[in-house]
């Protein structure tokens, strides 16, 4: 573990952090909000002591920088990030115990949206926007961020693919050109081309810019904190029908929207991952329609509301127009499907993601045929390419790994003893990333009547399921940490 | 810059490397995937996985708005359809083929302009031409050729027994008695910029510069003593062998080849009618020393096997050979072999790579660009060859009142064929030749980054 290169890195996460935090603590100050000022104010300090203290500690560092370090820094830089961002809200008081300003923040960075406040709306403005701002950062990610604006001095930067690899979502995490720094600013500038669009559709339909600006954040990082209490429920038809397009846009892996901008438009369309995503939602929303037959007033209600829950859920986002944990037992089970499949690899949503269940699809499919024909040879294709057996392989290990995680969070939470869907889909929706759940933690109730423990798993779950699980596992292997 | 290389193998991987470090866009191409995980864990790259002489694999790679194409294959044919193909696609593409076939390479120059092709490369060829030169004017364990041949940087190792050894630069010119100037010290592993205070201990490797002219007085008043090369023992049989057999035969030299498959020693036996072609074992210390290897003038091991020819050339300087080269395939750091007393190491890929890099850089910066620019010091420094034009700064200007960038010594000025090893006083004016160490980080492309500005 080549220590002081990593703390250099996560020395920069922190400037980065505190930099952010500068136009929270100014909506504050214009509000007049002196509590949050405060807590703004001394958290600001306390990163940039911490960031002084790294930068002294680590001076002079070795070069050399191999798979294992780039993933425990990620690891690493996440659980520090969350640290230092939940200071705010610790320190404001407006959010008294510590352990749930730290479940805040990570749901905000890991853009969960799970949230343990009863009621968010009396809550400071700044703070607000932090949490909100925290999707943002957090969809694209911190370090592939950090990739496009801090210069590559290092003459061989190789490294800065594990970085990639283990922030991006998805099982084929490639470059868009040769050089890692121009990638990544690419994917930000397509993200923040796509973040300004939707602002500005938002503020067409006459929504407040602050609350612009926050719902925007939260549909881009697929995160989902509302500012309002019952979430997107009071806003017009149009801003939820905006909020459902945007939200579907943000679940598409975003090289995609790389080809379309070099008009390699066929290459788009023929992509089987995104046919099977758009094919999932019409699929599901038609399902639900069909289920809720006269559930509300019109059809139009029904669609809508259908839509935005659907796309809400496949992409991991987790706003809510209604209440679905009150809909029929089928809708429901849709939607705890939906919870586990997840949008596009590449994109800013969680869950298994639309490649991988592909993939999976397939090669069970090729395996089954294999007791049928022993003789017969066939090879998985995806996009009309062959897929690698151990890509194939690596899939199945996620897989696996992934419902070993379910199965023991779920025990652990289950001393708690609130009902089995209750601890069952607060499981699936930190690990994949969504928010909501059903029944005591549904999208009109919150986390907050869980005990210590059931939250620092649920804290664990969250940065596990948006850093693709390998780079919080590793972090409990002693090998990870050991000196060279 | 953007430039597609085509095959990650050992040359491969050595051009990703220099010219990834050196600033330009990579994208490789190869049909191994753990290779190119391989490479794109240690480089800046994008990698593509398949067929490079398809179309869809060479579109799929940017060869459209590509610059450069290498092909680094093992197979010719491969490079050439690979080069062609590409050529479909993007007419303005520059295209650098790597052909090693010897029956390929006799007409490929006439062939170069149907193909297409900007540059061949023939790393096996070019380590033989060295190896050659070296076996000319034996007794450096490396020379390379600046401003037409007339200067030179060589490498001396300094022994215990060396009249070198303990002495400071300052002195050095009372033992040498020509003006030469030592502008490298390998020291464990470091590549030092000496100044003249600076004492030589044993175990160094000096780089050294100038006119090739004075480089026999050197040897002769170090008592390095070299006599002539005549009988030569070649190991192994395969396409550096061969370049090399042939080379030797239209000197006066006489060649033993040892090699191991009786069919490739037919092969060879046909092809070259002055060598003696042996069919054996070079591994076999019997062998060896049936065919006379206490008394030949030279020994070259270039069996397929590092280990192999480490292992010989080993047993050649127990034996007391006075020039040994080992040719070296597979290894990268030169530090691991330092040690061993196994006379001059050869690694053609590196060779070959040196000629591809003069050849990008020239392309990126067309004028100004370098005259020749060769790889001394394993790698650690860059000896470039300029030719001072009109619009170069500081023309005229005395040396000391200029500042070079750090690591950056101007080691030698030719002006009109009269060579300077230059000094504070000394000057350049357009026309002049100039050889340049660089140990520094900074890529030098032109002769005008060589100034602080």
């Amino acid at each position: 573990m080549n220590y002081k290169m990593m703390g250099r890195f996560i020395a920069q996460i922190l400037l980065l952090e505190a930099v952010c935090m500068i136009p929270a603590m100014g909506i504050s100050l214009v509000c007049g909000e002196q509590k949050a000022v405060f807590g703004f104010g001394v958290s600001i300090l306390l990163i940039m002591a911490v960031f002084v203290l790294l930068r002294y500690f680590c001076r002079g560092h070795k070069k050399g920088f191999y798979a294992r370090d780039g993933l425990v820094c990620v690891g690493v830089g996440w659980i520090v990030l969350s640290f230092m961002g939940c200071l705010p809200f610790y320190i404001s008081g407006a959010i008294p115990h510590f352990l749930d300003a730290m479940f805040e923040i990570v749901s905000g960075f890991t853009t969960t949206g799970a949230s343990i406040l009863p009621e968010v709306e009396s809550l400071p403005k700044g703070m607000l926007y932090w949490r909100s701002f925290s999707h943002w950062l957090g969809g694209m990610g911190v370090l592939v961020f950090l990739l496009a604006i801090v210069p590559a001095g290092e003459k061989q930067s190789g490294f800065t693919m594990h970085i990639l690899r283990a922030e991006s979502p998805g099982p084929s995490v490639g470059k868009l050109v040769p050089r890692m720094r121009r990638t990544a600013a690419i994917l930000y500038l397509l993200y923040i081309v796509l973040t300004i669009l939707n602002i500005f559709f938002l503020l067409i339909g006459d929504m407040p810019l602050f609350d612009a600006l926050c719902t925007a954040f939260g549909t881009a990082g697929t995160g989902g904190f509302g500012i309002k209490n019952d979430s997107m429920a009071s806003y017009s038809p149009y801003l939820q029908n905006v909020c459902t397009v945007f939200m579907l846009l943000f679940g598409v892996n975003f090289s995609c929207y790389y080809l379309l901008v070099m008009r390699r438009v066929r290459n788009v369309l023929h992509d089987e991952e995104l046919r099977l995503y758009f094919g999932i939602i019409i699929a599901s929303i038609a399902l639900i329609v069909w289920n809720l037959g006269s559930y509300y007033d019109t059809l139009e209600e029904t669609v809508r509301h259908g839509a935005f829950q659907v796309a809400s859920i496949i992409t991991t986002t987790g706003f809510a127009t209604t209440d679905f944990d009150k809909w029929p037992a089928f809708s429901k089970a849709i939607i705890l499907c939906l919870m586990v499949a997840g949008a596009c690899a590449g994109s800013t949503g969680g869950g298994i993601k639309c490649s991988r269940v592909l993939l999976l699809f397939k090669s069970s499919y090729r395996n089954i045929r294999k007791v049928l024909d022993p003789q017969k040879i066939q090879t998985v294709r995806i996009n009309g390419n062959k897929v690698d057996e151990s890509v194939v392989e690596n899939t199945n290990i996620y897989l696996v790994t992934y419902v070993f995680i379910v199965i023991a969070s779920f025990l652990v939470i289950s001393l708690d003893g609130f009902s089995t869907t209750t601890n069952f889909s607060a499981v699936l929706a930190c690990f994949n990333n969504i928010g909501p759940g059903l029944d005591a933690v549904g999208p009109v109730c919150n986390f907050s009547q869980y005990s210590i423990l059931s939250k620092s798993v649920l804290i664990l779950d969250m940065l596990a399921g948006r850093l693709e699980i390998f780079p919080i596992l590793i972090l409990f292997s002693r090998s990870a940490w050991r000196h060279r | 810059m953007k430039i597609i290389i085509a095959g990650d193998g050992k040359l491969g991987d050595t051009l990703t490397r220099q010219l990834s470090s050196a600033g330009y866009d990579i994208t490789l191409i190869d049909s191994k995937r753990d290779v190119l995980e391989n490479s794109l864990e240690r480089y800046d790259i994008l990698t593509i996985q398949g067929n490079c002489v398809t179309m869809n694999v060479l579109e799929m790679a940017g060869v459209e708005e590509a610059d450069l194409l290498i092909a680094a294959t093992g197979a010719d044919e491969v490079n050439l359809l690979c080069c062609t193909t590409a050529h479909v696609i993007n007419p303005k593409l520059h295209t650098i083929a790597r052909i090693q076939n010897p029956e390929y390479h006799e007409q490929i120059y006439k062939l170069r302009d149907l193909y297409g092709l900007s540059l061949v490369v023939n790393p096996d060829r070019q380590a033989a031409i060295e190896i050659e030169h070296l076996l000319k004017y034996p007794g450096f364990l490396k020379r390379e050729s600046f401003a037409r041949g007339r200067v030179e940087v060589v490498e001396l190792r300094i022994d215990g027994k060396s009249k070198l050894c303990n002495i400071a630069l300052n002195d050095m010119y009372k033992i040498v008695r020509c003006k030469v100037l030592v502008c490298i010290v390998l020291r464990s592993g470091k590549a030092i910029t000496p100044d003249g205070n600076f004492v030589l201990r044993e175990g160094d490797r000096i780089y050294v510069t100038g006119a090739a002219n004075h480089m026999t007085m050197l040897l002769k008043n170090l008592g390095i003593i070299t006599r002539k090369v005549k009988r030569v023992i070649i190991c192994g049989g395969g396409k550096i062998s061969y370049y090399l057999a042939q080379q030797l035969e239209k000197s006066d030299m006489t060649v033993q080849l040892i090699e191991q498959k009786q069919e490739q020693c037919i092969s060879l036996a046909e092809r070259l009618p002055d060598t003696s072609i042996i069919h054996g074992d070079a591994s076999s210390q019997y062998l060896l020393d049936s065919e006379g290897i206490s008394d030949c003038d030279a020994l070259v091991t270039l069996t397929g096997m590092d280990e192999l020819n480490m292992f010989i050339s080993l047993y050649g300087s127990s034996c007391g050979v006075p020039q040994i080269i080992t040719k070296l395939a597979h290894f990268e750091n030169n530090d691991m072999v330092n040690n061993l007393s196994i006379g001059s190491t050869i690694i053609p890929k590196d060779l070959c790579c040196n000629t591809i890099v003069r050849y990008v850089r020239a392309l990126h910066n067309q004028a100004g660009a370098a005259l020749t620019i060769h790889t001394i010091a394993d790698g650690k420094a860059e000896a470039i060859e300029f030719q001072i034009e009109e619009n170069t700064q500081h023309c005229g200007q005395p040396l000391k009142e200029l500042r070079l960038k750090k690591g950056v010594l101007l080691a030698c000025i030719s002006h009109d064929g009269v060579i300077e090893i230059p000094n504070g006083e000394s000057s350049f004016r357009a026309g002049d030749m100039i050889v340049v160490i660089s140990t520094g980080n900074d890529v030098i492309y032109q002769v005008n980054d060589i100034f602080v500005n």
